[in-house]
């Protein structure tokens, strides 16, 4: 089953120190060599700051753009892993390892099971 | 024979419905696990028990009750397989091929006098952490316990739907989730025992102390937790809090007639009728605990239970040894560094070394802070300054618990103490 790991982080006005980034590099490069060597990784991204985050909210059948996040809360979504994994515990070994969830840093990594597509995506 | 033919028909209904409380947790378990589905399961289960109910008065009980059970579940479950398969077939290929199974399956249901037991991956499923707490509680019963979602509602003074939902809503999350139907592994063992550990022991609670409510003392829900706990000790003899909790469960539960008098007030340890205790289930609990403690892995359960047994061998409240409690609280800390730990480590301090310090003790933790809107805090302070004589304290710190309980039972004897205080 695949699941996407949403990776939920502090952001701070100023931003990681560049040893911050230094380690958050090292870390996702070994978590990602890992999952690439067992053939679970099937995609993975890291967003730019909410600072450059706009959302589109539908109203009364009316889209308005918002600058901002969907909402401002203490953690922000910073990145998503998708995962092919046997099981919920599998997927959750991988989030316990993900740089945000562990080594005492804060935040927080959600686990959604990823639906079916209803249409074949290379119909699309 | 045709006039007893309905008293037999009753029965054999009794001894179906006795193989449905007692074995259906081990044939649903076994179910699961070769359907993959919590509903499949359930449904195959309940057909199983209507052919039953069709079958058992015309040929007679089967020798073993449980595998016949097993073994028609099972057969409904390939039907069902084979149904969704072959659903552009034509009926009479569907009847063939069931008429097929039935014969095979009355062969295997002579022969087999065993079947799968499958509840220690239930246990856990049920008891995941990826499930909210309640939902455990909930499914837990549910599927492993003998009680009707109607009794557990109740219980829980819930109404249906809700805790139908809450079920429902656990079996769709295990379902898309994909939370897994096995036992963990070794190392995520611990951590994953503790969970179906505390969903056990707070069933026993919600029993033991009702939070709301008439009647301090639920015991459906205590026998169905200690029930819990020797399916558990069955399962996994080797885990000593395993035995811990089950040996805790058991000594608390050995005072249950002891805690409310005839006109349903409560009645404190110090107080109690202890020849009123259960001294079967007592010893139960000792040699449970005993056998805990040759493990040499001390836990919160076990020390838990230790502490309860050390009451239960005081043959008077004089008799108990508190200093004895004092230092199993001590241990308890160490573990289990709560507010309400070292609450209870200050009591039996003051009731082992004397009242003032004890006092002193308990004054001081209440200085935190964590303690003030916890009714037994106020409750343990009051019963120190009437021990000391100090009744105008005593009598405001009884209130302060008055204004905290949501207990009927426990507002009556808070009551009871303030107005003996005048």
């Amino acid at each position: 089953m695949r699941y996407m790991l949403l990776m939920y982080s502090r952001e701070t006005p100023e931003g990681p120190t560049p040893d911050e980034v230094d380690a958050l590099i090292r870390d996702h490069s070994a978590l990602l060599t890992d999952a690439k060597r067992k053939g679970v990784l099937l995609a993975v991204e890291g967003l730019r700051p909410t600072v450059t985050a706009t959302t589109v909210r539908m109203q009364d059948g009316k889209a308005l753009v918002l600058d901002g996040p969907f909402a401002e809360t203490k953690e922000q979504l910073a990145g998503y892993y998708i995962l092919e994994c046997r099981d919920l515990d599998e997927a959750v070994e991988w989030a316990k390892r993900m740089p945000t969830a562990c080594k005492g840093s804060s935040g927080c990594v959600e686990i959604r099971p990823v639906g079916e597509l209803p249409v074949a995506p290379e119909t699309l | 024979m045709t006039g007893g033919s309905d008293s037999d028909a009753d029965g054999y209904r009794a001894a179906a419905e006795l193989v449905l409380r007692e074995e259906a947790p081990r044939i649903v378990s076994a179910l699961i696990r070769k359907s993959g589905s919590f509903d499949l399961a359930e449904d195959a289960l309940q057909e199983a028990f209507s052919s039953a109910f069709v079958h058992w008065p015309k040929s007679g009980l089967p020798r073993n009750p449980g595998a016949w059970i097993m073994a028609v579940a099972e057969r409904k479950l390939i039907d069902v397989a084979r149904r969704k398969r072959t659903q552009n077939h034509t009926i009479e290929a569907l009847t063939y091929e069931s008429a097929q199974t039935t014969d095979q399956s009355r062969d295997e249901i002579e022969s087999t006098e065993e079947y799968p037991d499958d509840r220690l991956r239930l246990i856990f499923t049920c008891c995941h952490p990826a499930l909210n707490l309640e939902a455990r509680i909930a499914l837990t019963l549910r599927t492993l316990g003998r009680l009707t979602t109607t009794e557990i509602a109740r219980a829980f003074l819930l109404p249906e739907a809700t805790l139908a939902q809450r079920i429902v809503r656990a079996k769709t999350k295990i379902r898309e989730a994909r939370i897994p139907y096995e036992v963990p592994a070794h190392d995520a063992l611990p951590e994953r025992l503790e969970s179906v550990l505390a969903v056990i022991y707070l069933i026993f609670n919600e029993s033991y102390s009702a939070t709301i409510g008439e009647t301090l003392v639920r015991s459906d829900l205590a026998a169905e937790a200690i029930r819990l706990g020797r399916t558990l000790r069955e399962l996994l003899a080797g885990e000593p809090e395993v035995l811990g909790l089950l040996a805790l469960m058991l000594l608390h539960d050995s005072r249950r007639d002891g805690r409310v008098n005839s006109r349903g007030e409560l009645v404190p340890l110090e107080e109690q009728d202890r020849l009123r205790w259960h001294q079967a289930q007592i010893d139960e609990g000792m040699r449970t605990l005993d056998a805990a403690i040759t493990h040499r892995r001390p836990g919160p359960y076990q020390l838990q239970a230790a502490i309860a047994a050390t009451h239960a061998r005081a043959t008077t409240a004089d008799a108990t040894d508190w200093a004895e409690i004092a230092a199993l609280y001590g241990q308890l800390v160490r573990l289990l560094p709560t507010p309400v730990v070292a609450l209870n480590h200050a009591v039996a301090l003051a009731m082992a070394e004397g009242f003032e310090e004890g006092l002193d003790r308990v004054d001081r933790l209440g200085a935190f802070g964590a303690l003030d809107g916890y009714r037994l805090y106020h409750a343990s302070r009051a019963d120190l300054l009437r021990r000391l004589g100090r009744r105008e304290e005593a009598r405001s710190a009884y209130e302060r618990a008055l204004a905290l309980t949501t207990n009927r039972v426990e507002e009556a004897y808070l009551r009871k103490r303030v107005a003996s205080l005048g």
